[in-house]
């Protein structure tokens, strides 16, 4: 493989996986806290499987990039070298917003890991595929609370339809394109940020709406982004100083 | 004499399998790695036995303490070196669990995996209650206790029941 494409690819999974440990860090926020215990238990499991994900993909970069350990990569870079979205950064706030993030983020993993089935790029496709049926249950999770909530009388359908209206823009930045995204798109690594927001588009749009949602409209909310170049909320830093006391109390043990 | 080592290569690969009958998961301790269908390959060779193994979900934790488990078994129960690699070939799915597996999924009141080709995700609102094998039951949540389980309430019985997922 070439150098520009390297470093497009180390950079595509790093970002992948940091949305990934950064947002099951979230989740986990959730662990003992949740409204009723099996939405703690779901918010707690769906945590683990995104830090396993994380770690499976930084494990990728180490064999196939020559990265670094992927513990010390997960924990230790400064938070300018952080490549995830701002949308996975924002504190949990009210029950609602969580499961608006979930649904809107666990789409976009679900569009973004079925593209790779296709990935040039073989251990996308053995991920892809081992991911798969996982997130099956994620999306099945939040399309159920989505409808429930969305029919779930006023209270709850306004509350649910104001964090959609607000966090859109944001969801939008997952979708912010990496540097070498054309070298990884003509290799067929990967569909590109654009191909991937029309296909998650098509997957939550229908959903939204069949429960009731007005879509905020992509043009007016407009993306919030920078995550993927490093500039970051002011939410990243303490949550990294809270990951780093967690895994500083048992370095030597697996996650 | 090819016969002979042949034979002797079955009776070793019966006892390994045998001493694997023993290593169970953590998570549900009545199923064996056999019975999940973890083991993807055994390589006996005269000073050592080489295991590859597969993780059932992803993120389980319990993989590295079920290798920790497979070397240990193996190591003392043959006086040989055991290595034991996590195969990354192959992805592990629910139909892998051996018709023994479920049979002790039953007994263990957990539900077991329908097989895949039959399953949609709207079944997951019928899975037959393991109290009283009614399927007037609903799903309370896809996930239980551990990353493998389901969470479901049956109507006729009134118990809460955990179903071992299907994964594709
Ligand atoms: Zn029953």
């Amino acid at each position: 493989m070439d150098e520009a494409l390297n470093t497009g690819l180390a950079g595509l999974i790093t970002r992948m996986a940091d949305d990934e440990l950064v947002l099951g860090h979230r989740n986990s926020e959730w662990t003992g806290l949740g409204p009723i215990l099996e939405e703690d238990i779901a918010f707690s499991s769906m945590a683990q499987d995104k830090i396993g994900h994380a770690l499976a993909l930084y494990q990728v970069l180490e064999r196939e990039l020559g990265g670094t350990d992927p513990d010390h990569f997960a924990f230790f870079r400064d938070a300018g070298q952080y490549q995830c979205c701002h949308f996975v950064e924002y504190p949990n706030r009210e029950y609602d917003f969580s499961l608006m993030r979930h649904f809107l983020f666990d789409a976009a993993e679900t569009v973004r890991f079925a593209s790779l089935e296709e990935s040039t790029f073989q251990p996308f496709r053995q991920l892809a595929r081992k991911f798969r049926g996982e997130l099956k249950y994620h999306m099945m999770h939040a399309r159920a609370w989505i409808h429930q909530l969305g029919h779930g009388g006023e209270a709850a359908r306004e509350r649910m339809q104001s964090c959609l209206s607000s966090c859109f823009g944001s969801s939008l930045g997952i979708f912010e394109e990496g540097i070498g995204d054309d070298t990884l798109i003509s290799s067929g690594i990967f569909p590109g940020e654009k191909a991937l927001r029309e296909k998650w588009l098509e997957l939550v749009e229908p959903l939204l709406e069949a429960a009731a949602f007005q879509m905020p409209s992509v043009a007016e909310t407009g993306p919030d982004t920078g995550g993927r170049t490093g500039i970051h909320t002011s939410f990243l830093q303490p949550l990294l100083d809270e990951m780093r006391e967690v895994f500083r109390m048992d370095p030597a043990a697996s996650w | 004499m090819i016969m002979d080592r042949k034979k002797e290569q079955e009776v070793a690969l019966e006892l390994v399998e045998d001493a694997l009958r023993q290593v169970m998961d953590p998570e549900i301790p009545v199923l064996s790695v056999m019975d999940l269908g973890m083991i993807t390959g055994i390589d006996i060779a005269s000073d050592h036995i080489g295991i590859r193994m597969i993780p059932t979900f992803s993120a389980c934790p319990a993989v590295q303490v079920i290798r920790g488990g497979i070397k240990k078994k193996l190591e003392q129960k043959f006086s040989i070196p055991v290595q034991v690699d996590i195969d990354p070939e192959i992805s592990w799915n629910s139909n892998r669990i051996t018709e023994e597996g479920k049979e002790k999924l039953r007994h263990f009141k957990i539900a077991p995996p329908s097989a895949i080709s039959e399953w949609e995700e709207g079944s997951l609102s019928a899975i037959p209650c393991p109290f009283c094998q009614s399927r007037n039951t609903y799903l309370r949540s896809p996930f239980g206790s551990t990353l493998c389980r389901s969470l479901h309430f049956c109507r006729d019985c009134g118990s809460l029941f955990e179903h071992f997922k299907e994964l594709e």
